[in-house]
């Protein structure tokens, strides 16, 4: 791939770039926490996996870093500075591809343009330029030629990569990926894990993946979070040493299987407790 | 396996439109029933050629009448519909209100109406519009409100205000809505204007048929039912036609989903 890729993942001068500070949050007086004494660093151009069972608060966990809600206790930094609302340099994407159906593909990319500065004052002038740049990330993941379709001529998988495209047309330093890929097939998948670990490579952004598949996590990531149940709390911190560029081949090999079946462990040890 | 060829049925209302006709012509003319308790339909043709001149006076009347009491309740509907669906706190208040409002059968505000503004065009236009505008709020209402929370979660992580939320998504997505509660309303406005002017008019369908029953001319009273029920339907398809050709995105967006 690019040069990038010899790198150690997280090279030790990187900058960080979320700075979590035993952050706890209760959505109600009732409830209880829903997370709870997260403490944690991402570095910038980390590929970070948060793994956990269902309810744990994976969820909760990027609504707090993306700034769509506010720590109950403690304090979440992020890009330097303390998040009390949207952060603006975050793109999500979720389980459903939540593209507008009365948009083309091109139009549903453009629309972070439509949103955020400074692309949102000079979109007028700089069409040309962005829809390029739109095309280009369409062509990265592998729909190019579906420009003009609108979401309900693309398939799941289509979707979801023009999704993740939407998710990066604005350049973001911080992608958030709750479970994106957890309602396509196996197959579609992991061809999904590989355009994901591509654009990465080729861009460097910082990467929250949520997931509860742990090949998954193991093959994408350089950090693992393992999360309890709710309260969801960190459990363990992982780091997968396997070298990259990744190929799926390696999801065969003892010493990934290994990562997984150790991860497996600290999750079946959660269901027990 | 072969795949069944889509069939073509649009002849079949009209066979049985037709077959209907027959029976009741067929009935009227051999048990004799008298034209002053259930007219045939050759003598309600009979009637409406008669009276051709007159009736399409009071058609106009009741059309005009009917559109802008309707064009009201679009704009009112519209209004409320975005202030009840762009809020959650207005949803919250306004919601509850509404549906008891609707609740009112309409018909009772005629009198009332009557005493305002007197007998005529007034309160049938009023009387269109109260009946025919609460479609049209609930439906813009909840095509606004119901905007799916992960795509919310996206924009507002982007720092989108709610009022570019609301134009770039909840409008959008609230014109299927909307134009579905056009055909609706549109029928219910007829619905009003007829009422209030069977009561409060002198003048339009409503009033042609109440006088031409009180000097038992039945056949013209079918005629005038024939002639509202007309423009109503064709109304009612144009609203159709315009809401498949504004929003053909939202079915075909099913269509694939299934
Ligand atoms: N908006 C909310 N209001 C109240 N409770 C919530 C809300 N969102 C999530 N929760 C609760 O917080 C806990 C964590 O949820 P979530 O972060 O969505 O879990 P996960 O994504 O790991 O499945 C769950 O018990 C859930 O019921
Ligand atoms: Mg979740």
């Amino acid at each position: 791939m690019s040069q990038a890729a010899d790198l150690p993942a997280e090279a030790p001068s990187a900058r960080v770039l979320v700075d979590f500070d035993r952050v706890d949050l209760a959505y109600d007086d009732t409830g209880g926490n829903a997370i709870e004494d997260v403490s944690l660093t991402i570095r910038e151009g980390e590929f970070v996996a948060v793994v956990g069972p269902s309810g744990c608060g994976k969820s909760t966990f990027m609504k707090l870093v993306s700034g769509l809600r506010p720590p109950s206790e403690g304090t979440v930094i992020v890009d330097g500075r303390e998040v009390s609302g949207p952060i603006k340099i975050v793109g999500m994407a979720f389980q459903a591809p939540t593209l507008l159906p009365w948009r083309t593909a091109m139009d549903n990319l453009m629309l972070p343009l439509e949103i955020v500065e400074p692309y949102r004052s000079n979109l007028k002038q700089n069409r040309a330029e962005y829809e390029a740049r739109a095309r280009g990330l369409l062509k990265t993941v592998g729909l190019e030629g579906n420009e003009d379709k609108f979401p309900w001529q693309l398939s799941g998988g289509m979707q979801q990569r023009a999704s993740i495209c939407r998710a990066l047309i604005h350049e973001p330093k911080l992608l958030l990926l709750d479970e994106p890929f957890g309602a396509l097939d196996a197959f579609t998948r992991e061809e999904l894990w590989c355009v994901l670990r591509d654009l990465w490579m080729e861009k460097r952004f910082t990467v929250i993946l949520v997931t509860h598949d742990l090949r998954e996590a193991t093959f994408l990531a350089d950090t693992v979070y393992v999360m309890s149940r709710r309260p969801g709390r960190i459990l363990v911190r992982k780091s997968i040493e396997l070298p990259r560029p990744r190929d799926l081949e390696i999801t065969y090999e003892e010493r990934f299987t290994d990562i997984v079946l150790e991860l497996r462990e600290h999750i079946g040890r959660i269901r027990k407790a | 396996m072969a795949t069944k060829k889509p069939t073509n049925d649009a002849w079949a209302p009209w066979a049985f439109f037709i077959a209907i006709l027959i029976v009741w012509q067929g009935v009227c003319t051999g048990f004799a029933v008298s034209e002053f308790i259930f007219p045939s339909p050759i003598a309600i043709v009979k009637s409406l050629i008669e009276f051709a001149g007159p009736i399409a006076d009071h058609a106009w009347q009741t059309f005009w009448t009917t559109l802008a009491g309707f064009g009201i309740g679009v704009v009112v509907g519209l209004l409320l519909g975005f202030i009840i669906g762009s809020s959650r706190f207005m949803y919250n208040a306004l919601y509850p209100l509404m549906i008891g409002f609707n609740s009112i059968p309409k018909a009772a505000f005629v009198p009332i109406l009557v005493v305002w503004f007197g007998i005529g065009t007034v309160p049938a236009i009023l009387t269109a519009f109260l009946i025919s505008f609460f479609p049209i709020v609930v439906n813009v209402a909840t095509g606004l409100a119901t905007l799916e929370p992960e795509l919310e979660d996206v924009l507002r992580a982007l720092g989108a205000k709610r009022i570019d939320v609301l134009l770039k998504v909840g409008l959008p997505r609230s014109l299927p809505y909307f134009f579905a509660s056009l055909k609706v309303s549109i029928t219910l406005a007829f619905v009003g204007s007829v009422v209030s002017e069977t009561v409060a008019a002198n003048k339009g369908i409503g009033y042609l048929m109440m006088s031409a029953g009180s000097s038992m001319r039945m056949g013209l009273v079918f005629a005038g039912l024939i002639v509202i029920s007309a423009m109503a339907m064709v109304m009612y398809v144009a609203f159709a036609a315009l809401e498949k050709r504004m929003t053909g995105w939202a079915t075909r967006g099913m269509d694939s989903r299934q």
